[in-house]
C-alpha cells in the first residue's frame, strides 16, 4: 500500500495550496503550519497560466506565485524543502502543460527525487494518459484521477483500472471554490463509485466547512480536499504572515477534529 | 484522423473529467447530425435564406492592375453580420436545439463570434452568453453594443490578461457549471476534440464554394490562396478544398509590433507544441509552459494558441505560415479600402497585405485569392483613434 492510501485509512483531511503562493518561502511555512494542524495530506498546485478548471480564488493564488517567480523549478525545491521536516504524503496538481513542456519522463523523475508521492494532472483524461500512467509506476508516484457525477460506468473502469492512490471525486458541476452547500446527490455518488472500486474515495470542490467534512465522512468518503477556503486565508493575510499562520492553524485545526471526530465514533 | 481527434500529432480532448461526458455526447451528435438529412436540409435553409450564402469571389480590377496578378475576395466579409463566423455559430446552434440544449455560450475576441452567436441564438430562439475580455470590449465596443441588442448579455472577463485566451478560459468555466442544459459554441478550429473537425467542417463551404466559383470564372484553380490565422477558422475553411490540389496555400498570423515575447500573436512562426484550452498545437509560451501573453492590433488574432489542423499543416509543409505586423495591416486596411472600396476587419487586413507583399512572385496571369473573413466596420472607431483620423 502507498502512503497516500495508507493515509487515507484515516479517514484523511488533504489541505491544498498553491506551491509559491503568495512567494515560495512562504509556501514552505503555510504547508508546515497545514501539517502541524493535522493535515494527512498535502496536495500542492503548480501554478499555471492559464487554469480553466480553477475559480478566481485559485487563479488569483497561481498568478501571485508566478507573479513572485515561481517556475517548475522552484515547485521541486517546495517539496524538497517540506521533505527536509515532514514526511507527509505529498501530491502535485497541474495542468499538463507544465508536464509537457519539460517531457513527462523528466517532470516524473524529478517529481520522485524530490519526495512527490502523486500527480493529478487536471486537464489530462483516462483517454490521453497512458504515458503518464507507465512513468508513475516506473517512478512509483501515484497516478490520481478526476471522477465526476457524469462520469459513465464504463469509463468509471477504466479509470479505476489506472489510478492509483486514491479517486478524486467532483463533488460539483463547476470550478473549484468555496460554496455554502454540498450537493444532495453526494452520498449516492460516492455510494456509485464505491460498488466500482477498492481504491479510497476523497471528495473536493467546494468543501469548506467542518460540516462539510463531516458529511463527507459520514457518507462513505475516505478523505476531503479543502483548497480555496485554506487559498482565502492566504489571500486576506497577505501582508500579516503571523495572522495568516495563526488562521490557518486554527481553521485546519477546525476541520481535523471533524475527522477524528467522525473516525473515532466508527473504528 | 483518428478516434480522439488527432491531426498528426496534435488535437486530443485535454479536458478536466467534468467536461468529457458533454464532449462525448457533442461528439456523438455531431457524427449523427453530419449525415442527418433532416439536420443537413435546415442547416442549408439558414445558410441560404438567412445568412445569404452563398458569398461572391470578386474580381479586384483596380488591385490586379495594381499589383500585376489577378486577385480575387472570398467575400466572407458579406455574409450576414460581416464576418464567416456565422456560418460555423449557426450550425452549432442548430446542433445544441438537436441536443436538447436550452442556452449558447460563446467566447470572443474581436466580437465577431460574439455577434455571430447571439444572431444565430436570436433566430433559433437560444438565450446567449457571452464572454469577452475587458480590453476587447473597449476596442470593440460596437460589437458589444450588437450582441446585446440582439439580447445576448456580455460578460467582461477581467482575469489574466482580458484577450480572446481569457475569455476561452471564463467561457469553459462557465461551460463546466452549467453543462446538462448549455452548449458551448466554440469560435474557431480551436479546443477540445470534437471542435476542431466540427468547426473546420461548418467553416469548409468557404472553400469548396470558392473553388467552384473560380473554375466557373477561370477555368483553372487558383495559384495560391491567402488568409490570415488566429485560432484558424477562415483559413482551414478555405484551405481544405484545395488541400489536394497543386495550390500554394498561406495563413497570415499577427506579427504585431516586433519579434518579442508579448509583442505578436505568431503562434506558427514562432511557437512550440504545448496543450491550451484542450488541445495539444503551436503556442506561445516559456520553458515552464506558462502562456505569454500576445499583442496584435485586431483583437481576433490576438491569441496564444492555433487550431491542432494548421500544426499538422505546418509540419507537413503542406501551407507555409508568415506573418504580417500591425503598421503594414494597417497599411493594408486603408489600401483596400481606398483601392476598391470595401473596408476589410483588420484580421483580413493582414492576409490583404501579405497578398501586396508577394504579389511581385506572381506573373499577369497568376490568380491569387483571399479569403476576406470579415468588414471592418467593427475596426474604424479603433482605427481612426490609432491614426488620428483618417490618412
Amino acid at each position: 500500500m502507498t502512503r497516500i492510501a495508507e493515509a487515507c485509512a484515516g479517514p484523511a483531511f488533504i489541505a491544498f495550496t498553491v506551491a509559491g503562493d503568495p512567494d515560495p518561502g512562504m509556501s514552505v511555512r503555510i504547508a508546515r503550519t497545514l501539517i502541524d494542524a493535522g493535515a494527512d495530506i498535502l496536495e500542492l498546485g503548480v501554478p499555471f497560466s492559464d487554469p480553466p478548471g480553477d475559480g478566481p480564488t485559485i487563479q488569483k493564488a497561481d498568478e501571485r506565485a508566478l507573479n513572485a517567480g515561481t517556475t517548475t523549478d522552484t515547485v521541486f525545491s517546495i517539496v524538497r524543502e517540506i521533505r527536509a521536516f515532514s514526511d507527509i504524503p505529498i501530491v502535485l496538481l497541474t495542468y499538463f502543460n507544465p508536464v509537457y513542456r519539460r517531457g513527462p519522463d523528466r517532470f516524473y523523475r524529478e517529481a520522485h527525487e524530490a519526495g512527490v508521492d502523486g500527480i493529478l494532472i487536471a486537464d489530462l483524461p483516462v483517454e490521453e494518459a497512458d504515458e503518464v500512467v507507465d512513468l508513475s509506476r516506473r517512478y512509483g508516484i501515484d497516478q490520481i484521477f478526476l471522477v465526476s457525477r457524469d462520469t459513465s460506468p464504463k469509463r468509471l473502469k477504466v479509470i479505476a483500472r489506472h489510478a492509483g492512490g486514491f479517486l478524486y471525486l467532483v463533488s460539483v458541476h463547476g470550478v473549484t471554490g468555496a460554496r455554502p452547500e454540498i450537493p444532495e446527490e453526494l452520498p449516492a455518488f460516492i455510494h456509485r463509485v464505491r460498488e466500482q472500486t477498492a481504491l479510497p474515495l476523497a471528495v473536493g470542490f467546494g468543501i469548506s466547512t467542518p460540516d462539510h467534512v463531516s458529511a463527507v465522512c459520514r457518507a462513505g468518503a475516505n478523505g476531503a480536499i479543502v483548497g480555496s477556503a485554506i487559498v482565502e486565508i492566504i489571500e486576506r493575510n497577505l501582508s500579516r504572515e503571523p495572522e495568516m499562520m495563526a488562521g490557518l492553524h486554527a481553521y485546519t485545526s477546525s476541520l481535523t477534529a471533524m475527522k477524528e471526530e467522525r473516525s473515532g465514533s466508527s473504528p | 484522423m483518428t478516434e480522439n481527434g488527432r491531426f498528426g500529432l496534435y488535437g486530443g480532448r485535454y479536458v478536466p473529467e467534468t467536461l468529457m461526458h458533454a464532449l462525448l455526447e457533442l461528439e456523438e451528435a455531431y457524427t449523427a447530425a453530419s449525415t442527418d438529412e433532416i439536420f443537413r436540409n435546415e442547416l442549408d435553409f439558414y445558410l441560404k435564406e438567412y445568412a445569404g450564402r452563398k458569398t461572391p469571389l470578386t474580381y479586384c480590377r483596380n488591385l490586379s492592375a495594381e499589383l500585376g496578378c489577378r486577385v480575387y475576395l472570398k467575400r466572407e466579409d458579406l455574409l450576414h453580420g460581416g464576418a464567416h463566423k456565422l456560418n460555423n455559430t449557426l450550425a452549432q446552434g442548430l446542433l445544441a436545439k438537436y441536443m436538447g440544449k436550452k442556452k449558447l455560450i460563446a467566447e470572443t475576441g474581436a466580437g465577431q463570434h460574439g455577434v455571430a452567436t447571439a444572431m444565430a441564438g436570436a433566430v433559433l430562439g437560444l438565450p446567449v452568453e457571452v464572454y469577452m475580455g475587458e480590453t476587447d470590449c473597449r476596442r470593440q465596443r460596437l460589437n458589444v453594443f450588437r450582441m446585446e441588442m440582439m439580447g445576448a448579455t456580455v460578460h467582461p472577463v477581467t482575469t489574466g490578461t482580458r484577450t480572446l485566451k481569457d475569455a476561452v478560459n471564463e467561457a469553459m468555466r462557465a461551460w463546466v457549471a452549467t453543462v446538462e442544459d448549455t452548449a458551448y459554441v466554440l469560435g474557431s478550429v480551436v479546443g477540445p476534440h470534437p471542435y476542431p473537425l466540427m468547426v473546420r467542417d461548418f467553416q469548409s463551404v468557404i472553400g469548396r464554394e470558392t473553388r467552384e466559383q473560380i473554375l466557373t470564372k477561370e477555368g483553372r484553380l487558383p495559384d495560391a490562396v491567402i488568409a490570415c490565422v488566429g485560432g484558424g477558422s477562415n483559413a482551414i475553411g478555405i484551405f481544405h478544398a484545395f488541400l489536394a490540389d497543386d495550390v500554394r496555400l498561406i495563413g497570415v498570423e499577427a506579427g504585431g509590433t516586433g519579434t518579442g515575447r508579448g509583442e505578436h500573436g505568431a503562434t506558427l512562426c514562432a511557437g512550440t507544441p504545448g496543450v491550451l484550452h484542450g488541445a495539444l498545437s503551436y503556442l506561445l509560451q516559456d520553458e515552464d509552459g506558462q502562456i505569454e501573453g500576445t499583442h496584435s492590433v485586431s483583437a481576433g488574432l490576438d491569441y496564444p494558441g492555433v487550431g491542432p489542423e494548421h500544426s499538422m499543416l505546418k509540419d507537413t509543409g503542406r501551407v507555409e505560415y508568415h506573418s504580417a505586423g500591425d503598421a503594414e495591416v494597417l497599411n493594408a486596411f486603408f489600401h483596400l479600402s481606398k483601392s476598391e472600396g470595401i473596408v476589410p476587419a483588420l484580421e483580413s487586413s493582414h492576409a490583404v497585405s501579405y497578398a501586396m507583399d508577394i504579389a511581385g512572385e506572381f506573373g499577369k496571369d497568376d490568380i491569387l485569392v483571399i479569403c476576406l473573413s470579415g468588414r471592418g466596420d467593427k475596426d474604424v472607431a479603433a482605427v481612426a483613434e490609432m491614426t488620428g483620423g483618417c490618412r
